[in-house]
């Protein structure tokens, strides 16, 4: 009988259209090499799609599952029997966290606030799965370790 | 958001100190950005170096800065020791940066690990939720088994005492979660498991979204321990399904009650049967229901983002209902609800629906309902913009095909073909060939379906598709005739693909008599058609077509002269390429030098092959990869059984008893074994030798026998640079049609390493008894993979009953004693044949030793005549034999006769013999 698979997110991409990475989050033992290459796949596999199509793509044994904000891609990457729309509709959450935390979120805030932004993803993410999905509860708990700095 | 109307400027004053750095201006290049970077290393280095001890604040700073450049792609080889230093520090963003730097950082340098364990265990001990998050936010992103080592006994209690805040169990059970993944044997279950699961009841959402994962997990490796979680989930589950949407708050989004939570429960439900409680069964069947009605509810807001919060659910829903495969009701439901989902506006959904359906296909309660979506999905074949969604759809036709529908689908796939995205054309070749042959109710359909993928696709043909359709036309008489019609029509088509010559080339090799009788169809007209296309083609279709021709002397006499003229013909008998060669030079002789019986036995029609698993099926799974087909296709075979070998079962076969083994493979080179048979004549009076040789691969011999036991060593050498995966050489004895059940030879063998370097060589010892006499030879399949694709090689192991052979030195007196002894007919066997080599009376000599009888000198009046003896050593018995060669050197003729108290080996032993002269 089918199991409900292991569930779990491979990694979290965010590039850019030229395919600078602004946030490569890996859930799983890669290489650097490996890594390097992952990104440059998906980059390649997504850029090319167009608004018409699905917010899905088949990728090695895997699946991407990512949306496009302004010139940026969020990816993850899941098992192929993850929850398709589970998995997009946790990275629009994400993005509404982000908005709200840096005060209308742009390419650069997740440039120079790299520490930060991990700290968001450990928040909502952790060990490949999602763990608290509260904007509200995620953004109190953001700024209260913002006021420890 | 994100809609890059900001100017972008650093806020922080971290901000502010990195911007540098960072250069977003695309004016400046590449070499300027190494060169300030590694300005600002050396001076990171010279401060971390200075004398001056840096303060908790620069350190980070520096380290910060160190993170920075690595992200932005340059190496780091330094300020690891400065990171770990950060940890003790007792300020938060000190602390933060050097967790990150370790997380991030840690596969380029594991040593790191054993440094910070300390640090971490501190902090989980401080009792300070912000620390303690840190600690095993840090444990669950490295997640190394040094990690597990350290720690898996720790997360757990924090996990579950009293005291722990919400926040940190969430972090606790997904770190346990992690380490439990890398390493279960160090999670050892105990008494926080039950615990564990009552957290499903916790109050806090958060704390249930990460343990339902880690329940999940555990509940998949120890069903029974984590049992309870069923009811507990359903219960949760039926409370938030049930919530009005504000009850929620916090965790409501866009209007739909916790969406991410019920879809992890719901998935937790699928690692177990329905429940057997009917109160529980009862609860979980009104939460699918209510999950299903409200898809029917008017949307609560015109956002994607709550459509796709509700079918989120709806759809893991869905899958729950698949899984339990019980409840015809809801699977219909579900099926109803996928086919609105069909032709909704919305891509994903479309999308996902065909997913969906592909699954609810293969249940006997929703296959019917399913199949009434035909239309729309054959339609999404011809109009979708996004080739997976097409994908799906051929998907979705696939598993939806049955009997019924298979001409409606077949006939879809193939127009589809025609347009068909490339990199989707393979698995659709695949599967068409698959459905053809499942589904054929009558063979000429599936020849012609074969035949149109061919036209249509030929460069995604495999060579496991043709193979195929070659095993199939061999195993149907009643189809041959037709077939070999039908290639013969198609290749008449000026431009017709190589793939359609190598199936029209072996066809016509086999069958073409059958269609010769019309004039339109003469020996000659088939012949001209075939050689039309042979100079257009690749090396291995022109050997293919060699073989073709060879059959066609034995099948036509009248094209022979024909035939060996183009063999003779340089470029045949001077080909560069040297299997061409080969063939060339050997089928010529063949030709030439046999007789019409020995021709017909070499060039015989290919014998049925046995049934087996289809090739074609193997490759789709092995494309698809194992998980996501063979569900799907365990049911398909457990539907179609009836079909699976034809509409009636087919004829048994000599070789299609071949015992336990995979069977033989399909070797298509157009004389099989027959060829093989000839090839190894040669062994039968020796026994070291090159066995077999192609591009690819040598297969060397060494081998020696005593009484009825034997020993040979094989050698596999790779020709190639490049590695044999999977390399599996299998040696088969074959019974004789006479017994299909008793075994004459014991083989035992070692399986060999299964990868083969290129260029090497790799042994293998075959242990041979002979338990009693025999006539088939036994066979040697090999299999591996070379580059992408699959190579069967099956060769005859000369193993051949003169082995077990034991000479007797004899008197003249004794011999013909024993000889008049043996007159009974049944113990003479006598042959009278042409000499095929010239007779030479040292090779004769050497050839009877090799045999493995005594040769006898001045024991027969006759000086010229050779007399040899010797006992055949069996497991069960023991036989002597006598032999008595008497050359004819003015006819060029041989009479050969053996005597032997056992009428099968004196006619084993005879014909062995008769072929070496």
């Amino acid at each position: 009988k089918k199991l409900a698979g292991r569930g779990s997110i491979r990694f979290i991409l965010i590039q850019n259209r030229a395919g600078k990475t602004r946030l490569a989050k890996w859930y799983m033992q890669f290489d650097d090499d490996e890594k390097q290459k992952l990104i440059e796949e998906v980059h390649a596999v997504v850029t090319v799609r167009d608004a018409k199509h699905t917010n899905f793509v088949e990728f090695r044994n895997f699946k991407i599952i990512y949306r496009r904000y302004a010139g940026l891609y969020f990816c993850i990457c899941v098992d192929v029997n993850d929850n398709n729309l589970a998995y997009l509709e946790a990275i629009h959450n994400f993005v509404e966290v982000l908005n709200e935390y840096f005060h209308n979120v742009c390419e650069l805030d997740l440039v120079f606030n790299f520490y930060k932004v991990y700290t968001v993803v450990d928040e909502m993410f952790l060990a490949g799965e999602i763990r608290e999905t509260s904007q509200t509860k995620v953004l109190k708990q953001l700024l209260m370790l913002q006021s420890l700095e | 958001m994100l809609a890059g109307s900001r100017p972008g400027v650093g806020k922080a004053a971290t901000s502010r100190r990195l911007a540098p750095l960072c250069s977003p201006s695309p004016g400046k290049s590449k070499e300027a950005e190494i060169k300030r970077i590694n300005k600002e290393l050396a001076n990171i280095r010279s401060k971390f170096k200075g004398d001056k001890a840096l303060d908790g604040y620069s350190k980070k700073k520096y380290v910060c800065k160190l993170l920075f450049i690595f992200l932005l792609g340059h190496d780091i080889d330094f300020g690891h020791m400065e990171a770990v230093n950060l940890l003790s520090s007792n300020r938060y963003t000190e602390k933060q940066i050097g967790y990150l730097f370790i997380s991030v950082l840690v596969n380029s340098n594991s040593e790191l690990i054993r440094l910070i364990n300390n640090a971490i265990k501190n902090d989980l001990a401080s009792r300070n939720p912000t620390f303690m998050g840190l600690a095993l936010h840090c444990i669950a992103n490295v997640g190394s088994r040094e990690m597990a080592e350290a720690f898996a006994g720790e997360v757990p209690k924090i996990l579950v005492a009293g005291d722990t805040m919400d926040s940190v169990k969430q972090s606790a059970a997904l770190c346990l979660l992690r380490l439990y993944r890398t390493s279960p044997d160090l999670v050892p279950m105990g008494d926080w498991t039950s615990r564990v699961v009552h957290l499903l009841n916790d109050q806090h959402l958060g704390v249930v979204t990460a343990a339902t994962s880690l329940i999940t997990t555990l509940a998949q490796k120890n069903p029974e321990e984590f049992k309870t979680s069923v009811s507990l989930a359903v219960s949760r589950l039926s409370r938030i399904v049930t919530s009005a949407s504000t009850d929620l708050q916090d965790y409501t989004y866009y209007f739909v009650p916790a969406p991410w939570l019920s879809v992890k429960l719901l998935r937790l439900l699928q690692c177990y049967p329905p429940p057997e409680d009917p109160a529980v069964r009862g609860r979980l069947t009104e939460c699918l229901e209510t999950i299903l009605n409200k898809a029917q509810e008017p949307p609560k807001s015109k956002k994607v983002q709550h459509s796709n919060a509700k079918n989120a659910v709806l759809f893991e829903a869905i899958s729950l209902i698949i899984h339990h495969d019980s409840e015809p009701n809801l699977l219909v439901r579900a099926c109803n609800q996928l086919g609105q989902f069909l032709q909704h506006r919305e891509t994903n959904l479309r999308y996902l629906a065909l997913e969906s359906m592909c699954t609810l296909a293969s249940s006997e309660f929703s296959h019917e309902a399913v199949k009434t979506h035909i239309d729309t999905v054959i339609n999404a074949l011809k109009t979708e913009r996004d080739v997976s969604v097409r994908q799906r759809a051929v998907d979705l036709l696939y598993a939806m095909c049955d009997r019924s529908n298979a001409q409606q689908i077949v006939a879809e796939m193939l127009s589809y073909l025609e347009t068909a995205d490339y990199s989707i054309r393979e698995e659709i070749v695949l599967k068409v060939a698959i459905l053809a042959e499942k589904y054929a109710v009558d063979y000429a359909w599936y020849v012609d379906t074969i035949l149109n993928l061919i036209r249509i696709a030929g460069d995604y043909v495999s060579e496991e598709v043709w193979y195929r359709v070659i095993q199939i036309v061999i195993n149907r008489d009643d189809v041959q005739g037709y077939a070999a019609k039908t290639v013969f029509e198609a290749l008449q088509a000026p431009a017709c693909h190589e793939n359609l010559v190598k199936v029209g080339g072996y066809i016509l090799g086999e069958f073409g008599n059958l269609i010769a009788g019309d004039p339109r169809s003469s020996p000659l007209v088939q012949f001209n058609l075939l050689h039309s296309k042979f100079h257009l083609c690749s090396v291995p279709t022109r050997a293919l077509l060699l073989s073709t021709y060879i059959k066609f002397v034995n099948l036509f006499p009248e094209v022979k002269p024909t035939i060996q003229d183009v063999l003779r013909g340089d470029s045949q008998l001077r080909n560069a390429d040297v299997e061409l060669q080969q063939r060339a030079v050997e089928y010529l002789r063949l030709s030439t030098v046999a007789s019409t019986d020995i021709l017909a036995t070499v060039l015989e029609e290919m014998p049925p092959f046995p049934e087996r698993e289809s090739s074609i099926l193997a490759k789709l799974k092995k494309k698809k990869g194992p998980s996501t087909v063979t569900d799907l296709e365990d049911t398909k075979r457990e539907r179609s059984v009836d079909v699976n070998g034809g509409p009636e079962p087919a004829p048994a076969s000599a070789s299609a008893a071949v015992g336990p083994s995979p069977a033989v493979p399909a070797c298509c080179d157009g004389l099989g074994n027959n060829l093989l048979l000839f090839c190894s004549l040669m062994f039968v009076c020796k026994n070291n030798g090159v066995l077999f040789e192609n591009q690819l691969l040598q297969i060397g011999l060494k081998s020696e026998f005593r009484q009825n036991l034997g020993r040979m060593f094989i050698f596999y050498g790779n020709k190639t640079s490049t590695q044999f995966l999977n390399f599996t050489p299998t040696p088969v004895p074959r019974c004789g049609l006479d017994s299909l059940t008793r075994t004459h030879l014991n083989l035992q063998t070692k399986p060999v390493d299964p990868t083969v370097d290129g260029g090497a060589q790799v042994q293998q010892v075959v242990n041979i008894e002979c338990v009693s006499d025999f006539t088939e030879a036994p066979v040697l399949n090999i299999q591996f993979r070379y580059g992408g694709t699959f190579q069967n090689v099956s060769v005859q192991l000369p193993i051949t009953l003169n082995k077990f052979f034991q000479p007797t030195e004899m008197s003249s007196q004794d011999f013909f004693q024993r000889w008049k002894q043996l007159s009974n007919p049944q113990q003479e066997v006598q042959n009278i044949f042409k000499a095929k080599h010239p007779m030479d009376t040292e090779i004769t000599k050497a050839k009877i030793i090799g045999f493995g009888s005594a040769l006898l000198e001045e024991v027969d009046p006759n000086p010229a005549n050779f007399v040899g003896a010797g006992i055949i050593h069996t497991k069960t018995s023991q036989t002597g034999c006598l032999l008595r060669l008497e050359p004819n050197l003015q006819a060029q003729m041989y009479r050969l006769t053996l005597r032997t108290s056992k009428e099968t080996v004196s006619q084993r032993l005879c014909e062995l013999l008769s072929q070496q002269f």
